[in-house]
């Protein structure tokens, strides 16, 4: 059995490999005790410099109340709003807070004043949620103040948001499947891509071509080590997530499998398609570089798919990870059924065909 | 004597360049063959369609009597193939590169220890050293070991003892020659044309034509013009002196010394005596015989 021989070999080199063989423990060492801690979409260490024009117990209160909040850090006062921007233009301060002159007297006699919040949006997520957190603690204020000295409150709609299949909005959750999935597509896609152009570069390919192997036995003895290492990475992540975060998935674990095995069949087909038209690692590397950035861009992966302009949207209906990863979120989180899914089930078994069908096409031992 | 090789008007192109031309040969059993030309010559895409890498445009190849395009199969477990370029596996060590040969050919080493014994004895105290860690002539060993290990009846060797230094090389002839007495067919391509003389035949090939095909003796002996070898203190300068005399038919460079023919017979003391005159010091010239250089780069300006 000539493939027994092949797989032998190629289990040989991967092991000797100065490289893989460390990335494999690296890789769910990092997707689940480093990356989820990094990835973080939650604002916090938000530094506000504080312009107190009015000088006040109540503005002192307000000052007090920001700075025990856990989203900001009080970094500093500033005698006035320019040199509150001042320290937003030298990087020490992401937010100003404006306190007007008769803060006090206006809140107590008319029941209102104007703040002004100036936000640092270079970095656009944080400027955002920064401004809106403050927005809320001084909203919260008002109505403490309002209510303490007997003044009528507006009465206002009262919204109890419910986050439905992550309570509390864990990040975590929502990341750690993600996080997996640029693991697969490293391993099961990046690597047997590399390691066939590799043979073709160092020129190894060429003896095996004139002996009776097979192309089918050759390509398979590649895929093989693969795909078993993408599935063994799979599972230890899950695992550890459980461990360490308490995650399990709400939905079959069969069916979870039945995706990865789906999506690595997809990752490989395609990472044939690059090798068999790449001359060199260096071409074949930056095109799959190039590939999986539109992949995992369009996939809804970290921005969500429905708001992405309708043309991004068309684009992203052929983006085969993203079916994957929507039968991730809904089995694991919500823990859907396979008729539930059938639709990206069928579509990722259609790219499936289509790209291995290719890849059998493109290969040719002669030309 | 039976054809192991038959190259039927072969014609083949890379890309923009006409590789092969209406190529005609053929090999006869237990022949070690040499095909002879510089780099850029067509050697090596003669080997790629030997090997069934590549299909001829037009014209047929057949190895051991099977068609290299209708059944390529037959043949990939008949030849053996040593690329020009080390092409065996470096992270694994020598006896597994053995062994994984042996065993994509479905065989053992044990089972054709005796055709490779001699050349990997030699290596043997290495076996479990990487490939890629050894040294040039002990790859060119290994790589000939793996092309042998599953007994092909034709052996094609492209370029074997480019990058090898000279006494690797004298020993690899000599284990050539010991192959040929199993019955094994033997082509191999060199840009030495010192090594010419070791092959049974010749064909000697230049921009994808073969020029003459010949033992090595007849074509040297084809050679009817009388031969000077000329040294001088400045080579380059007297190369260009002796190319603008009148009666000088060719005149090349040859390592240390120039090799130059006439139109006429040559006046040997006149030449020298005109050399010395063109302020050329220190001359000694020496009628010789012809070489299978001297009869290559005729025959590449005709």
């Amino acid at each position: 059995m000539i493939l027994k021989y092949l797989l032998e070999k190629e289990f040989k080199q991967f092991r000797r490999n100065p490289i893989f063989p460390r990335l494999m423990v690296a890789f769910p060492i990092l997707i689940i005790f480093v990356f989820p801690w990094v990835t973080t979409f939650e604002v916090q260490n938000i530094k506000v410099t504080v312009v107190d024009d009015d000088n006040s117990t109540l503005s002192h209160r307000l000052t007090h109340e920001i700075e025990n909040s856990r989203y900001f850090n009080l970094v500093g006062a500033e005698p006035s709003y320019q040199l509150g921007l001042a320290d937003v233009e030298k990087g020490t301060a992401d937010v100003v807070l404006d306190i007007p002159r008769d803060f006090e007297k206006n809140m107590i006699r008319r029941s209102g004043s104007n703040i002004q919040i100036s936000a640092n949006a270079v970095n656009g997520i944080k400027g955002n949620i920064g401004s809106s957190y403050l927005n809320a603690i001084v909203a919260q204020f008002a109505t403490k103040i309002a209510s303490e000295h007997g003044l009528k409150v507006q009465p206002a709609v009262n919204v109890i948001t419910q986050n439905r299949f992550n309570e509390y909005l864990d990040y975590k959750k929502f990341m750690i499947p993600a996080l997996i999935t640029m693991v697969l597509i490293l391993l099961c896609g990046f690597f047997p891509t590399l390691n066939i152009v590799s043979e073709k570069e160092i020129g190894t390919i060429e003896q095996i071509n004139v002996t009776p192997v097979g192309k089918a036995s050759f390509i398979i003895a590649k895929l093989i080590p693969y795909w078993a290492m993408g599935l063994i990475v799979f599972t230890v992540c899950f695992f550890l997530a459980w461990l360490t975060y308490g995650f399990a998935p709400q939905g079959n674990v069969l069916l979870i499998y039945l995706d990865a095995v789906l999506f690595i069949m997809f990752m490989s087909g395609f990472g044939l398609v690059v090798s068999n038209n790449s001359a060199t690692m260096q071409q074949a590397m930056f095109v799959m570089f190039f590939c999986i950035m539109v992949f995992i861009l369009m996939s809804g992966l970290f921005t969500p798919i429905h708001s992405m302009p309708q043309w991004a949207q068309d684009i992203a209906f052929f983006n085969p990870p993203r079916y994957y990863i929507e039968i991730m979120r809904s089995v694991f989180l919500k823990g859907s059924n396979f008729m539930e899914n059938w639709f990206s089930y069928m579509m990722l078994a259609i790219f499936d065909l289509l790209i291995n069908f290719w890849a059998i096409l493109s290969y040719r031992k002669q030309s | 004597m039976a054809t192991a090789i038959n190259v039927n008007n072969v014609s083949k192109r890379q890309g923009n360049v006409e590789a092969l031309k209406g190529v005609n040969f053929s090999v006869n059993r237990g022949e070690l063959y040499g095909l002879i030309g510089p780099d850029g010559a067509g050697k090596t895409t003669m080997f790629r369609l030997l090997t069934t890498l590549l299909v001829p445009d037009e014209g047929t190849v057949t190895v051991d009597g099977f068609d290299t395009v209708k059944d390529y199969e037959a043949i990939r477990s008949r030849v053996g193939y040593m690329p020009g370029r080390f092409s065996l596996y470096q992270d694994l060590t020598v006896e597994e590169n053995l062994k994984f040969f042996a065993s994509v050919f479905s065989t053992t080493i044990e089972e054709n220890y005796d055709l490779i014994k001699d050349i990997y004895a030699q290596i043997e105290p290495f076996k479990h050293r990487r490939a890629g860690k050894l040294s040039g002539g002990m790859k060119q060993k290994l790589a000939l070991s793996c092309a042998l290990v599953h007994k092909p009846s034709v052996l094609l060797l492209d370029e074997p003892t480019t990058g090898v230094d000279p006494v690797s090389r004298y020993e690899f002839w000599q284990m050539l020659h010991k192959l040929k007495e199993e019955n094994i067919t033997i082509v191999v391509s060199t840009p030495y044309m010192d090594e010419a003389k070791m092959c049974d035949r010749i064909a000697l090939i230049n921009h994808g034509q073969i020029l003459k095909i010949s033992t090595p003796k007849d074509i040297a002996d084809d050679f009817n013009d009388a031969l000077l070898e000329v040294k001088g203190e400045n080579l380059y300068k007297l190369m260009l002196e002796i190319r603008k005399m009148r009666t000088v038919k060719s005149c090349y460079s040859f390592g240390d010394s120039l090799h130059v023919t006439f139109s006429e017979t040559p006046d040997t003391e006149g030449f020298k005596k005109e050399l010395s005159e063109l302020g050329q010091g220190g001359l000694t010239i020496t009628p010789i015989e012809a070489g299978i250089e001297d009869s290559y780069m005729k025959l590449a300006d005709e």
